[in-house]
């Protein structure tokens, strides 16, 4: 398991790498220019001054290098600088944003704690709610509530989020009126600090709406997979043993069928974690949410190459790293599975 | 049967089989009923409708259902009905066609990798890489990007038509690979394909003849769940302001319209939604049904 682990994850740089150059490569070979927007009345070689002090003048191949060492070097460097641990030089050239010329980590950084709040948040209510209502409908196939919670979880997975986001406030925030209990503020403010319990309350009406979207979301997909996957180990013989010894049918779901269902959809879960990250750009266009996706969409408006090559590139970490999680999870949780 | 004993059955085909399991699913049913509704008053919707999408009645503008318009009108006068039917064109035009592109990549990709031994290794990291691409942002990037290139090449909308349906082709073939590629392994270890190659098949005739024809099951329920994948995407580009221009009505983009406008007229955000979220379930209901139908397993029951 350790070497399978090892190795995976040294094969993981190259295909980091690799991901790093298609984004790269996609972003440069687009016949976009950041000086686009900028007045027309600025003379050619102005223009030409202004790309050079971007660093566009520079063949694609160096300025793919520079990033490298700006993403992979200098800013684990600074990283080490803020924690008191001073290597090198300390004025090393940071990935900086086109747009506001400030470094584009820092930026991460700032809206990192909105996004991770609101996602999740969403995420972990998505499967809170999805486990209970897989088991149940797996136990009792067939019956009202599996009716009812497949319907359910089909609306769920069908209806985009960009929908019932919109609808929700349409209902909570422009029907109901804004004294009532039921009204919710349809902007994330993020200025807001939880110092009591009524700011504390603010917190949680602003939130209510997106994590419910998102959650509604989640929860579909995972209580389908939940269902199908405890109905799979209902009808394993280990189960007929189980009762045949005269366990309680309580242990025998609990303890015997739930344990080995949840192998797999924890690897789903899982995997699910990065596309919920990629999912939540429009989530957090709906409410107004300033966390990374719209980070993100400002940055692709704007031409901002630095900022939406480095965004892509931790969208695709995640993806990488949950992909390594969910299959070292896997073989950590069956013990029938072996890489090596 | 050579003896001259009466076969009452008569001569059922495979497809007559899985016709009859489907219309056991009443969900199937109901939501093949749905899209074919959809599909036939998008297609006929706007040649009988007596308003053209782009009729403006600026005297009208925000009015609620009535009989002449019954899904009322939006902001600037169009009528709400002839918009969601022209809109219904595109969103599905979109979904159909870059259903095709992907399915056609995706069987081609995973014929070849589980057909072809030396090929396998190659084609699977390539599906893999893709995988890991994060596929909404990379998307938005390539849509942002290339439009406008792609408008001055071939006009502002089929230009960004064929941007959006091969962006969302290119992007969405990997797991349709990943099952046929499984399925194609699978099969060349069965007999007929062994005694089809003794014969002295050629590769192409095998997988043309031999092949495709018993993939076809897992193409087919990944060609429906392509078409609500296809047209979620086209409605999320559309909703981020990504889509088509802005007098071109697709769902995505009179549901961002109208999402502006949210508080003055919050009617208008219900309509292109609900088609969307229905067309959509509909959608995928009938994916559900096509795949117990196409399960053997199931069938025999």
């Amino acid at each position: 398991m350790f070497n399978f682990t090892v190795r995976r994850l040294l094969f993981t740089i190259p295909t980091l790498l690799f991901i790093s150059f298609v984004i790269f490569f996609i972003l440069d070979a687009a016949p976009s220019d950041p000086t686009g927007n900028l007045p027309l009345t600025i003379p050619p070689d102005v223009r030409e001054k202004i790309r050079a002090s971007l660093g566009l003048d520079k063949p694609m191949i160096m300025r793919y290098l520079l990033w490298c060492k700006q993403f992979f070097i200098n800013e684990p460097l600074n990283l080490l600088d803020q924690w008191g641990l001073h290597l090198g030089d300390p004025d090393r050239l940071r990935v900086i944003s086109f747009q506001t010329r400030s470094p584009v980590v820092d930026m991460i950084a700032e809206r990192m704690p909105q996004t991770l709040w609101v996602v999740g948040m969403s995420y972990v209510v998505g499967v809170m709610i999805a486990l209970p209502i897989g088991i149940i409908s797996a136990v009792k196939q067939y019956s009202w509530f599996d009716q009812l919670g497949t319907f359910i979880s089909m609306i769920g997975f069908s209806v985009p989020t960009f929908f019932t986001g919109v609808l929700m406030i349409v209902v909570f925030s422009t029907i109901v009126p804004r004294d009532s209990f039921f009204w919710f503020p349809s902007i994330y403010d993020t200025t807001l600090k939880v110092t009591d319990w009524a700011s504390f309350g603010a917190q949680v009406r602003q939130m209510a709406m997106p994590v419910f979207v998102l959650a509604l979301y989640n929860a579909a997909q995972i209580s389908r997979f939940m269902r199908a996957s405890m109905l799979d180990n209902l009808n394993q013989d280990y189960v007929r043993t189980a009762r045949a010894k005269g366990l309680r049918e309580r242990t025998v779901l609990l303890v015997h069928v739930l344990r080995n269902s949840l192998i797999p959809v924890i690897t789903v879960i899982a995997l699910g974690v990065p596309q919920v990250f990629g999912g939540a750009i429009i989530t957090e266009q709906v409410f107004k949410v300033n966390g990374l996706g719209q980070l993100l969409i400002i940055a692709i408006q704007g031409g901002d190459i630095p900022t939406v090559q480095t965004l892509t590139f931790i969208f695709a970490v995640l993806i990488v790293l949950f992909n390594l999680i969910a299959d070292i999870l896997y073989g950590i949780l069956d013990p029938r599975i072996r890489y090596d | 049967m050579t003896d001259t004993a009466i076969d009452i059955k008569p001569q059922r085909s495979q497809w007559a089989d899985v016709w009859d399991q489907f219309k056991t699913h009443p969900g199937a049913v109901l939501g093949m009923i749905f899209f074919v509704t959809i599909c036939l008053l998008v297609l006929f919707g706007p040649l009988l409708w007596h308003f053209s999408p782009h009729d403006m009645m600026i005297r009208d503008r925000n009015q609620g259902p009535s009989w002449v318009h019954p899904l009322g009108t939006d902001q600037l006068g169009h009528d709400a009905f002839a918009q969601i039917l022209a809109g219904g064109r595109v969103s599905l035009l979109v979904g159909v066609t870059a259903m095709g592109i992907s399915i056609f990549l995706g069987t081609f990709i995973g014929v070849l990798a589980g057909y072809f031994k030396r090929l396998d290794g190659l084609l699977m990291r390539l599906t893999d890489l893709f995988l890991a691409l994060p596929l909404l942002p990379l998307l938005l990037v390539i849509i942002m990007l290339f439009r406008d290139t792609l408008r001055m090449a071939f006009g502002p909308e089929t230009g960004i038509f064929i941007l959006i349906v091969f962006v969302i082709g290119i992007t969405s073939w990997m797991q349709t690979a990943r099952i046929v590629r499984g399925d194609v392994l699978a099969l060349k270890e069965q007999e007929f394909v062994l005694a089809a190659r003794s014969i002295g098949t050629p590769p192409h005739r095998m997988i043309l003849r031999h092949v495709l024809p018993n993939v076809m099951s897992p193409i087919m329920v990944s060609a429906t769940l392509g078409i609500a994948n296809a047209i979620i995407t086209e409605s999320a580009l559309s909703f981020l302001g990504l889509g088509f221009p802005s007098d071109f009505p697709t769902w995505g983009k009179l549901l961002q319209i109208a999402t502006e406008r949210m508080t003055l007229n919050p009617a208008q955000v219900m309509w292109p939604g609900l088609a969307i979220s229905l067309t959509v379930l509909s959608v995928n209901y009938m994916g559900d049904g096509l795949r117990d139908a196409l399960d053997p397993r199931i069938r025999g029951r």
